[in-house]
């Protein structure tokens, strides 16, 4: 049983901005798998929800006549698993979104509330920084757009005001074309489970230089996020096992990974400079290189 | 004849189909719903409550707490009773407390018309504390001025010992043959405290039919015992309990101990006969019910230079929780292993059960052997790697075989595959070409080893408790019987066996044999339940006479119609036939009308027996598992896993290998991941929930085999022996021995997670931060 005040179905994008001004209490509620579980738990704030889940609006994967890829906020992460071009252009994403919970959870769940939710360890969020996606908002008669590393503000604090929706994820073409991803999820079970470090790995090559390279994590911080002093060192150098190593040491100056009951600190941190290895090398082969 | 096959399980459509029904399925017009208010704190006494913000909220029908339930102190394990007052358990709960002992302690409770209402009303209750230190860790529990968590107990639940220099069936004293020994190989084991994770939490309700008797109908292994412990909680005469016990989701032992239904028959009584429903949360479940004991065992091994193992001497302390629950019968039964799988050598094993600060443990699958076996088969893994013997061959010399003693009973071992199990299994994995193999896989950051371990275990619990099964099979007008036994149901196919053994003793079709699935302690025969992977073994001698025993009716009643005689007739496949002829007589239906219908002979023909068993056969089984070590990463890969198993006679080599599947599965979780995860200091249970307690998911798994050897147990009706419990016991110690042939490090504690493997692997320096990079 859910202690549920008040349950409002959107119908449209802009009937779901005006039940919010109209709620200020109220909260969105797309999959539900973030929601539902703190509605049980009796977390406060939760109890009116204005419900936007199967709105045909948000439903899109699409690539626009400048070759964005465009990803709405209510598409389910089995739909992007699925789809030709999230497959054909960034696979990694694929990756990402497959490591999610089990299958009842990847029918339902969503990309826009798996980073509404906040959280540093959102298994889509480190590829969505790797790829420097932008956000688009939708705001009463307001459309803004914010860089992803921009829109995480703290734990469980996004760039959202009050009536406000997360409309789309915008990938330009400048930052997939040429790429090659790899995401992995280090976690104690191979299924339903939390990352104790996400990391996601994009880079170009050319004659065997890394012309490009990004490499961002999930729980490495408060929240998900970028390593520019590694990418720094690593861009224009050539490819080589002795890079990997090099990798491995930089990554510890970008990352503050903390202690909790879950991991320890030590062991986050190795297995953050491990993954850096792990992801970069399999990035590397994707993209034809031999390490 | 029915024995042998993979019959379908009888309840496998109701299942499939969702038309079984669960206690959760069954409701009552008006039921209420009951909510625990559960201590925030391990160690304390109630200062000062007041629950009447709670009663008044609308919706509340009433609230107690600690002051209103009686001072009646009842023992909540699911054992039969004992006539034996030193071998009755401990009386230690009282249905409310204000001495809190573990955290989630039940102090008062809300009863409310929905769980949202009582859930409310348990924010309202105010509550203050006398706070003491948690005593948790065995050094601080044992300190000479540490509190006593139940006053007079020194916070020791049972202590007991035995030796083969006592008991006298092999000579010598287990320290003479440590110091004669070529080589001691000691180490101290431990295990932690996990949970059974069944998948239909507990849930009970009660109601009076009338304003004289109880009715509880409750997910639960025992119902004939949780009516005679909710009678002893309450004061109240056996007869006036009614048990219920409908299709169950599986229990592992955790239903074979008395948790809700005390309460609400004690609600039900105190509003007036209404029906009073308690379903626990996953995350109460976890918390306050029961789990399996946590244990710190000291093992010493004397082995010669020959590989034979001369003594094993073990001291165990096993952490009970903050109430007695099973308490020492744990460790009792753990420590017993040891003289039926290793029966050749000078033994002593002396253990000790303590309270602790920290939730309640009872019965879980295997009781007390997969602590006691983990430790007994690293230890048996180390002495082997001392004398650098194959781990396969070491254990060859030194199991037990067939007419060999059991140290502890006395009794000879009349069916033991165990041998043969082990050469099943080495041949299985490859052994020797695979063991030369992995030897080029000792170093680099992916390492590659092979762990065996062997196991044994019982078939019920006799000469310790009752032993006890009843059935009653009743011809049908139709030709087809109804069999009715006190043998439950908790998800593990036992009914289907029963009709098994019935069709196969009556010479009827399997589809013919009904097996009534609810349980009622109204009409049921008596049965003590489904524990100590008893049923099949136990029940089988009551089904078999009481199939016997109408099978004669039968034919008796066939001569009366035929003016043959019953001797020489039999049943075939359902029909009665002449046997000297061959000839087909009639068919069941025919008879089973004129017994029934015909005016002057016969009668409904029926056969009850209530059987004691005095008998226990021991199993044995062992684990083969090949593992992949990332030591970076700090994972074990389960490359191939198999257990195999002397049960017996398989009786449905389906449901055999289920229960094989389930319990490897189990015991890879036990092994890798699962730990309820306890704040030494304050007590407070971090993961008491199914995210973060690592219960494996199929993603996790390897692809699980299992293999039998098949002997007669001439103890058992069938020739089968136990099978519920063994598998979960040997996945962990064979896992841990493969690290260590993987890696050189060993391991001595559960689970052997990845920060277990970090620490480990750190401080044997294996974790190299440079270099390596070929992964």
């Amino acid at each position: 049983m859910f202690d549920l005040k008040k349950h409002m179905k959107a119908n449209s994008i802009d009937h779901a901005i005006a039940l919010l001004l109209e709620n200020p209490d109220a909260r969105l509620i797309a999959g539900g798998t973030d929601v539902l579980i703190k509605l049980r738990n009796g977390k406060p704030g939760f109890s009116e929800l204005v419900d936007i889940h199967s709105l045909e609006e948000l439903n899109f994967i699409q690539q626009d006549e400048k070759n964005n890829i465009l990803i709405g906020s209510g598409v389910v992460f089995t739909d992007i698993i699925q789809s030709d071009i999230i497959k054909k252009h960034i696979p990694m994403l694929c990756d990402a979104v497959q490591s999610i919970g089990g299958p009842q959870i990847r029918n339902i769940a969503t990309i826009g509330g798996n980073n509404c939710n906040g959280v540093t360890s959102a298994d889509s969020a480190s590829t969505l920084f790797a790829l420097n996606a932008v956000l688009e908002i939708r705001g009463k008669g307001t459309t803004r757009q914010v860089p992803v590393s921009d829109f995480y503000l703290g734990p469980g604090k996004v760039d959202l005001k009050k009536g406000e929706i997360l409309t789309t994820f915008k990938i330009t073409p400048e930052n997939y074309q040429g790429y090659f991803g790899y995401f992995y999820k280090y976690a104690m079970r191979n299924a339903m489970d939390i990352a104790t470090i996400g990391c996601a790995v994009s880079l170009k090559t050319k004659k065997h230089i890394i012309e490009d390279y990004r490499i961002a994590y999930g729980v490495a911080g408060p929240v998900p996020m970028r390593c520019p002093k590694t990418e720094k060192s690593v861009i224009n150098r050539k490819v080589s096992k002795s890079l990997l190593d090099e990798i491995s040491q930089t990554i510890e100056t970008d990352v503050s990974p903390r202690t909790s009951w879950r991991a320890t600190k030590d062991f986050r941190m190795n297995i953050i400079k491990e993954l850096s290895k792990r992801a970069t090398k399999e990035a590397l082969l994707r993209a034809g290189e031999e390490v | 004849m029915a024995i042998g096959k993979s019959v379908n399980r009888i309840d496998a459509i109701a299942k499939v189909t969702g038309r079984a029904e669960y206690t959760e399925d069954l409701y009552k017009p008006g039921m209420l719903v009951a909510r625990y208010f559960r201590s925030s704190i391990a160690h304390g006494r109630v200062k000062n409550i007041d629950v009447e913000k709670a009663k008044v909220l609308e919706g509340v029908e009433a609230v107690f707490t600690f002051k209103d339930v009686p001072e009646n102190k009842f023992a909540t394990a699911g054992h039969p009773f004992s006539i034996d007052p030193d071998h009755q358990d401990v009386a230690d709960r009282l249905l409310l407390t204000r001495d809190i002992r573990f955290m989630g302690d039940e102090i008062a409770i809300v009863v409310a018309q929905d769980e949202i209402i009582a859930s409310k009303a348990l924010q309202l209750i105010e509550i203050s504390y006398d706070e003491y230190t948690p005593l948790i860790l065995p050094e601080d529990i044992l300190k000479k001025d540490a509190r006593q968590i139940h006053k007079g107990s020194s916070n020791i639940v049972g202590e007991h010992q035995y030796s083969t220099r006592d008991l006298q069936v092999i000579s010598g004293d287990v320290d003479d043959a440590l110091e004669k020994a070529d080589y001691v190989v000691e180490g101290n084991f431990e295990t932690v405290m996990v949970q059974h994770c069944h998948l239909e939490n507990h849930i009970a309700y009660a109601y009076m039919d009338d304003l004289d008797r109880i009715v509880i109908v409750s997910s639960t292994q025992i119902p004939h015992i949780v009516r005679r412990i909710v009678s002893e909680a309450l004061n109240m005469p056996l007869s006036r309990v009614r048990v219920i016990k409908p299709f169950i989701g599986g229990g592992f032992g955790n239903k074979q101990d008395v948790v809700l239904e005390p309460m609400v028959a004690f609600l039900t009584l105190k509003l007036d006969g209404r029906a009073v429903q308690i379903n626990l949360s996953r995350e109460e479940c976890m918390t306050g019910t029961r789990n399996r004991h946590p244990f710190h065992i000291n093992v010493k091994t004397g082995v010669m230079k020959d590989g034979t193992m001369v003594a094993r001497k073990m001291d165990a302390i096993s952490i009970t929780g903050g109430y007695a629950s099973h308490g020492h019968a744990i460790a009792a039964a753990g420590g017993s292993k040891q003289s039926s799988l290793y029966p050749r050598m000078a033994t002593k094993f002396h253990a000790r059960t303590l309270y602790a600060n920290i939730p309640v443990a009872g019965a879980m699958r295997a009781y007390g052997s997969p602590q006691v076996i983990y430790a007994l088969e690293c230890a048996t893994e180390d002495a082997a790697r001392k004398i650098n013997m194959d781990s396969v061959e070491f254990r060859l010399k030194n199991i037990a075989r067939q007419d060999d003693i059991n140290l502890l009973s006395g009794k000879k071992i009349l069916s033991c595959g165990l041998a043969d199990c082990l050469l099943k299994g080495k041949a299985f994995m490859d052994w020797d070409k695979k063991k030369k193999e992995y030897e080029k896989c000792k170093s680099g950051p992916i390492r590659k080893g092979l762990g065996v371990a062997c196991l044994s275990y019982t078939s019920g619990t006799y000469p310790v408790c009752v032993e006890i099964a009843g059935a009653r099979i009743s011809l049908n007008q139709d030709g087809t019987v109804h069999v009715m036994v006190g043998a439950t149901e908790i998800g593990q196919g036992s009914d289907t066996i029963v009709a098994q053994m019935a069709a196969e003793t009556l010479g009827l079709a399997y589809e013919h044999v009904r097996v009534v699935q609810t349980q009622d302690t109204d009409v049921s025969p008596f049965d003590t339940g489904a524990y100590a992977s008893r049923q099949a073994y136990v029940v089988s001698n009551a089904v078999f006479r009481a199939a016997a025993d109408l099978k004669k009716k039968i034919l008796d009643h066939a001569g009366l119609m035929t003016g043959k005689k019953a001797r020489d007739l039999n049943i075939i496949n359902g029909k009665i036939v002449d046997t000297h002829t061959n000839a087909f007589l009639m068919d069941m239906k025919t008879l089973a009308i004129d017994s029934f219908y015909h005016k002057e002979r016969g009668c409904q023909l029926t056969a009850d027996v209530s059987h004691k068993t005095t008998t226990n056969a021991p199993v044995f089984g062992c684990t083969f598992v090949d593992i992949t070590v990332d030591i970076p990463l700090c994972k074990i890969k389960i490359n191939k896993i198999i257990n195999v198993h002397d049960s017996g006679i398989i009786l449905n080599p389906v449901q055999a290998g289920g229960q094989v599947h389930g319990g490897v599965f189990m015991g890879i979780g036990a092994a890798l991941s699962e730990e309820l995860m306890i704040n030494p200091a304050t007590g407070y249970i971090y993961n008491n929930n199914l995210l973060d307690y690592k219960f494996p998911t199929f993603m996790d798994l390897p692809q699980i085999h299992h293999d039998f050897v098949e002997t007669f147990e001439p103890t058992s009706g069938y020739g089968n022996k136990s099978l519920g419990e063994p598998p979960v016991i040997s996945p962990p110690p064979a896992i841990r021995n493969a690290l260590l042939d993987a890696t050189g490090v060993s391991i001595n504690s559960l689970p052997i997670s990845p920060h277990k493997l970090f620490t480990a692997f750190k401080k044997n320096g294996l974790m190299v931060s440079k270099g390596d990079a070929d992964v």
